[in-house]
């Protein structure tokens, strides 16, 4: 196995999702296939080749500091799942 | 002649010489969605009185005797990806089951300003990971060659919509395919540039070192329309590349005698269709007529590229999609704390392929597997890369097939995730290469579904690609056939 039952719970932890019990053991045996499969790389011997993040020779963009329009708070705040006057409202953050 | 059955290149000289409006052009359209939408599902979202208000605005413009742009008047749909200012885009998610835009994403904007009526948002596999559009959270899109086929995905419904009449372009985009795959698939043209050649600005994020916006269209000349207005450097996107954009139309028309065309041998592989490999050898000979030189090449790599792309983009998107956590935007459940309250949403808004994906692309990156599954395929990509910079050394064009198989059956890979990954076989590399690629009819199996031929051009060479589809295209009548919308 590539991947174990508690594995799983932990990535799903880090993940910020949660599965039911029967839904966890489908995921494990799918994603222990997938990763058997991803396996084929290790076949290639890699240790010289520089890894690629990014296929476009692009270097950092920078622009002038202006302000610019953006979308208004009403049209910002009109997909809040919940507000209080111009503030998003969220759970209590700090106890 | 029905207006809805006609390309963007015919229409604007009918619309230019005022012998019809594009009032009439987006009624006749919606009368087409009105007698196929039940039976194919290739949108979720339609904006008929928005439309018919673009439409008279075009009109009025048309009237002014303003018809620069060959897209003004011309009712496309949008993959619902694309942020759209006041329409509801949802990528096919429930997690964004509400979501109203407030702005405009860049390609949107640029094909408003052009004066394109918007008919509607099109159906896609939720967050653009599938290759079937049967993980859209709302419905599956059915293929108009065969109502029991995929229509390809993950943009589906924009591939069903153009092939089936109910608009007359669309727009999509393609992580890993997600463009050629169904449009090879339903017997379109869709072309996925260069990555950096259209601003990502306003797409809803899946893979963003993969991702691109493209044209989906009835013929290459559509293709090059389109690339002309949504192409082009963006501030707003700091991956865009400030590169001057050809006059592509004007291009279509050289010969493409003498060019060196390569074709892979890792690209016809056991397994695969053999009628597919028929048509796209056909389609190879064809060409030569035309004056292309053929050169079999190698790009060993290919088998791998599987294996990177389903790691990096997993792990992309695994970060992208942190940000549906309930708080700003989209579906929130309220449960008794902050991180329950995370959980939940997300539990209940993601459907079971995004959360594979995610659960994969944060084992990737997480402590303890990042050197052996994110890192090693971030050298493996790099060994891509260099496979096709060694091949564009002989040639000024690649072609394989787009697809190892026409359109499979509803259902027929859904419980295995693995297979229907490896539905992208052939246009995977492209993307992490970042390379254009364009997918063309080149035939139809036995049961009369399409097949596609995808050509391969090298960084910001969408010019020659387009010019070999277009002499492709001029020789052959594949791109001319309509669907009849039977049942399987």
């Amino acid at each position: 196995m590539k991947i174990s039952r508690e594995e799983v719970k932990r990535v799903a932890e880090l993940a910020r999702l949660q599965f039911a019990p029967q839904e966890e053991e489908v995921l494990t045996q799918q994603l222990d296939k997938i990763l058997q499969y991803m396996e084929k790389l290790n076949q290639l011997d890699t240790k010289e080749v520089e890894p690629l993040a990014h296929v476009v020779d692009i270097v950092d963009a920078f622009r002038e500091d202006r302000a610019v329009p953006c979308p208004s708070p009403e049209g910002l705040l009109a997909n809040a799942p919940a507000r209080e006057k111009n503030f998003f409202k969220v759970p209590k953050i700090i106890e | 002649m029905n207006l809805y059955s006609l390309t963007i290149h015919e229409l604007h000289q009918k619309l230019k010489k005022r012998e019809i409006s594009s009032a009439e052009l987006t009624e006749s359209v919606y009368q087409r969605i009105s007698a196929t939408e039940d039976k194919l599902h290739s949108f979720i979202t339609l904006c008929r009185e928005s439309a018919q208000a673009e439409a008279k605005k075009a009109d009025a413009r048309l009237a002014r005797g303003d018809g620069a742009s060959p897209l003004l008047g011309i009712p496309i749909a949008l993959k619902d990806i694309f942020l759209t200012q006041g329409l509801l885009t949802t990528c096919a998610s429930k997690i964004l089951g509400n979501f109203i835009p407030p702005y405009d994403g860049t390609p949107v904007k640029r094909l408003k300003e052009a004066g394109v009526v918007t008919v509607g948002k099109t159906n896609m596999d939720e967050f653009a990971m599938g290759s079937s559009t049967e993980n859209s959270a709302f419905s599956a899109t059915r293929n108009p060659w065969k109502l029991d086929r995929v229509p390809g995905g993950s943009s589906g419904g924009s591939a069903a919509a153009v092939a089936a009449d109910q608009c007359v372009a669309s727009l999509g985009t393609d992580t890993g395919g997600s463009i050629r795959q169904p449009a090879a698939c339903c017997g379109i043209v869709g072309l996925k540039p260069t990555y950096g050649r259209v601003s990502r600005y306003g797409i809803i994020a899946f893979a963003s070192s993969l991702d691109q916006v493209g044209p989906m269209t009835k013929d290459v000349t559509d293709c090059a329309l389109m690339m002309e207005t949504i192409a082009g450097y963006d501030p707003s996107d700091s991956t865009s590349v400030n590169v001057p954009v050809p006059p592509y139309t004007k291009e279509l028309n050289s010969s493409i005698k003498g060019l060196r065309v390569g074709i892979p041998k890792e690209y016809f592989i056991p397994g695969m269709q053999p009628e597919v490999e028929k048509a796209v050898k056909d389609g190879i000979k064809a060409l030569e007529k035309n004056g292309i030189r053929v050169e079999e090449i190698s790009l060993p790599h290919t088998e791998y590229a599987i294996a990177v792309y389903y790691l990096i983009a997993t792990a992309e998107a695994s970060s992208n999609l942190a940000r549906y956590d309930g708080m700003k935007y989209g579906h929130r459940r309220p449960a008794k704390d902050l991180t329950e309250t995370y959980m939940k949403s997300r539990e209940e808004g993601f459907g079971a392929e995004v959360k594979r994906r995610i659960m994969l692309g944060t084992y990737a990156l997480s402590a303890g597997y990042y050197d052996a599954y994110y890192l090693k395929a971030q050298k493996v990509r790099a060994l891509i890369k260099k496979d096709f910079e060694e091949a564009f050394k002989k040639c000024d064009a690649i072609i394989t097939p787009t697809a190892p198989t026409t359109a499979f059956k509803i259902g027929e890979k859904t419980q295995d995730p693995l297979q229907m990954y490896l539905s992208d076989i052939f246009t995977i590399s492209v993307n992490l290469a970042g390379l254009p690629g364009l997918s063309l009819p080149c035939g139809f199996d036995s049961e009369g579904l399409p097949i596609g031929m995808q050509i391969i051009g090298k960084h910001f060479d969408e010019t020659t690609i387009l010019r070999i589809g277009f002499a492709y295209e001029q020789a052959t009548e594949w791109h001319k056939r309509k669907p009849t919308l039977d049942r399987g």
